[in-house]
């Protein structure tokens, strides 16, 4: 009926995409200026770009022709390669640093289709991380066994940040609940430990786990050094994940827990079927934004003598042989898998946020 | 009830892995030969990363000056070189890793100083390597020595020393100068290489190294001044007179090896020797190894696993290396040098 009344005048045609562009980039004298300049700077790029890295590529000999050349340094890859990614990692074992690291990619990747969701996948995972560290670590089934200290490069890397986030995860969840406990003690000592560590500089925290904490230990009793900075990592995770689960359990209307009151679930089921699953949606842009960072933030372990990916790349670059050879392909090289693995969390988050939107809230 | 019975579980497993990880020594602190040969490994503290001392190989493997120290300590304790736990430690943390029993020995490339031996609990072995802080020019400055720089822009890393010596070296005689600090070492070599700053300071060897890789090594000049002395020695904890023993007999080792002329291609031609002084050393007479606590054949596994003191000067930072160092005060005393090695008997 009301429908009927309304005049329906049609839209103005829309110009073409092309045309629309062209508009917009050449609108008034002053765009068109700002658009050339930018297109010129884009050129200079490219062209420098292109200059270094195809048209005066170091292909062939040692780090004297790169030295020499003003082009990508290939055959630094070539000779070191392998020890980017596994640094001091012992040559003949890389297949097995390299083959937990696959395990690991796979169950990552399997974890990541919603389709496999269940209980099974922590079954699936403790196989993978006992497999991996059986794998790395050796001394059983003739695996010739190494000490963390030789663990390096890539695969250490990935250690911290992983360990660190998946234990930090669950912890984080209880400081958070605690930090929203009707109890006083609980909320107190929750409130005190985030503040605390979040106070902190993880640098410092790293300092503390590896200088102090082996002074106040027995004579002659030592905690293995990467087990030091992994309870360190752990223990940051956690307290900023507590502070992202918070703002989510903030956000969830009171209604929702008066609801579960009302269907007779307890604190604790009420919290695992209604209030925590919902939380934990809102703040997946959070949470990843920490995964991120903390993936960056392993790198700081290179202060107390870890050598993690960036250090691993470093450390290639100082090889005498090697020496201000190669800085710029070294660096690049960091940067670009740092890139490819921060980028795929955030595409796989933004995926998740999708396919998680039930439309309600 | 179950539930909280399954968490006791869990952190009874957390705790048990826990103490996995924690490995026990004995607390006697006269004993780190016994914890050493127990462990069936030398641990020791290196840098991790040092152009010509501490250093991985394309293959991983690390390398370098005082990485073969380690390893002849090793050689001396089990006859086999490659008996060693390296553990990469940065200036800040490497004399608590000693004194906390983390590492046995610290080879980093460490200075001998007063305050650093009689503070710290720690004691130094023999030096090793003689460094000093130096200062390099372009030669198109045309300067010849550093009182001919005036107002120069020197690049300097924040190191432990550095720029207090470069303060220390120039106030005094009332030359001018500004310093230009770098946190990174590749930021701070192409400085100077761009022109930013006019000369580069760092310890001599460095500086070797820095003009070793320049596009044109002739065009930089390394001046004659050493501001400051860098004896540079291997460092244990104090109190453990046979562990001292077994660090400094086996760098003497080394020593003495290039004066007899004995090589790790000619060592068991020594064996036969009928000079004295060479079968104590050998362990064919006398009783110079029991001494120790080790094998009879101790020193002759130094140098058949790392060499003489030349061979190890030689592969890590000689004249045929990227480093391209002299031996300059690194020589035998003999020919003018300040390696000396006590007598074996």
């Amino acid at each position: 009926m009301q429908e009927a009344s309304i005049i329906r005048i049609a839209p103005p045609p829309q110009p073409g995409y092309f045309k629309r562009t062209l508009g917009a980039l050449f609108a008034t004298p002053l765009n068109a200026i700002v658009t050339l300049i930018c297109l010129w700077l884009f050129w200079l790029v490219l062209k420098g770009s292109y200059g270094w890295l195809i048209a005066r590529m170091v292909t062939e000999g040692g780090s004297t022709a790169c030295r020499a050349g003003n082009g990508f340094c290939l055959p630094f890859f070539q000779a070191k390669l392998r020890f980017l990614i596994f640094g001091v990692y012992p040559y003949e074992e890389h297949w097995r640093a390299g083959s937990a690291m696959l395990l690991f990619l796979a169950g990552l990747g399997i974890s990541m289709i919603p389709r496999f969701w269940g209980r099974w996948l922590l079954v699936l995972w403790t196989g993978i991380v006992v497999a991996s560290f059986v794998l790395i670590s050796g001394g059983i089934f003739g695996l010739k066994p190494i000490e963390t200290s030789q663990w390096s490069g890539l695969p250490l890397s990935l250690i911290l940040t992983t360990v660190g986030l998946a234990l930090g995860f669950p912890l984080g969840v209880i400081l958070a609940l605690a930090r929203a406990s009707n109890l006083p003690a609980i909320r107190v000592l929750a409130i005190v430990f985030i503040e605390v560590v979040r106070g902190v500089p993880l640098i410092s925290i790293l300092f503390m786990a590896s200088v102090m904490l082996p002074l106040f230990m027995p004579t002659g009793l030592t905690v293995d050094k990467l087990l030091r900075a992994q309870i360190a990592i752990i223990i940051f995770a956690a307290a900023y994940i507590a502070e992202a689960v918070r703002g989510g359990l903030q956000a969830i209307p009171r209604g929702q827990h008066e609801a579960a009151g009302a269907l007779g679930l307890h604190y604790w089921q009420a919290m695992r079927q209604i209030i925590l699953p919902q939380a934990i949606k809102i703040v997946i842009p959070p949470l990843v934004n920490i995964s991120i960072g903390f993936f960056q933030d392993t790198t700081l372990v290179t202060i107390i003598g870890l050598l993690d990916f960036l250090s691993t790349i470093r450390a290639a670059m100082t090889d005498p042989e090697w020496i201000g050879a190669a800085v710029l392909e070294g660096y690049l090289f960091a940067a670009f898998v740092y890139l490819v693995f921060s980028y795929s969390m955030g595409a796989y988050s933004r995926y998740l946020e999708r396919r998680l939107r039930t439309g309600h809230d | 009830m179950k539930k909280i019975k399954g968490l006791k579980w869990v952190v009874g497993l957390g705790l048990a892995a826990g103490m996995a990880a924690v490995s026990v020594a004995p607390a006697n602190a006269q004993a780190t030969l016994d914890t050493v040969k127990k462990r069936g490994k030398v641990r020791c503290g290196v840098a991790p990363t040092s152009p010509g001392f501490s250093f991985a190989d394309d293959k991983g493997v690390r390398r370098g000056f005082d990485i073969d120290i380690c390893r002849a300590v090793s050689a001396a304790v089990f006859g086999d070189p490659d008996k060693v736990e390296h553990v990469p430690l940065n200036t800040n943390v490497r004399f608590q890793a000693l004194q906390s029993g983390e590492i046995d020995i610290l080879s980093r490339q460490t200075t001998w100083t007063f305050s650093r031996d009689n503070s710290l609990g720690l004691d130094f072995g023999p030096v090793v390597f003689y460094d000093g802080q130096g200062i390099m020019v372009t030669s198109k400055l045309g300067v010849k020595s550093a009182g001919e720089l005036s107002s120069a822009a020197v690049c300097v890393l924040p190191g432990t020393t550095t720029q207090q010596n470069l303060e220390d070296y120039f106030r005094p005689r009332k030359i001018k100068y500004e310093s230009v600090v770098f946190e990174n070492t590749d930021e701070w070599r192409n400085a100077y290489f761009n022109g930013r700053c006019d000369a580069l300071t760092t310890d001599r060897s460095d500086l070797a190294s820095v003009r070793a890789i320049a596009q044109d090594p002739a065009a930089h000049v390394i001046l004659p001044e050493t501001i400051s002395k860098e004896p540079l020695a291997p460092v244990i904890r104090q109190n453990d007179a046979n562990w001292k023993d077994i660090v400094s007999w086996s760098v003497f080792a080394l020593f003495a090896a290039e004066e007899m002329k004995m090589t790790q291609a000619n060592v068991d031609t020594f064996l036969k020797s009928q000079d004295p002084e060479i079968q104590r050393m050998m362990g064919v007479n006398g009783d110079l190894g029991k001494m120790l606590g080790l094998d009879a054949k101790w020193a002759y596994n130094v140098i058949k696993g790392v060499g003489n003191y030349a061979e190890v000067f030689d592969r890590n930072v000689g004249p045929n290396t990227k480093l391209g160092l002299s031996r300059g005060p690194n020589k035998l005393w003999t020919e003018g040098g300040l390696l000396y090695s006590p007598p074996f008997r």
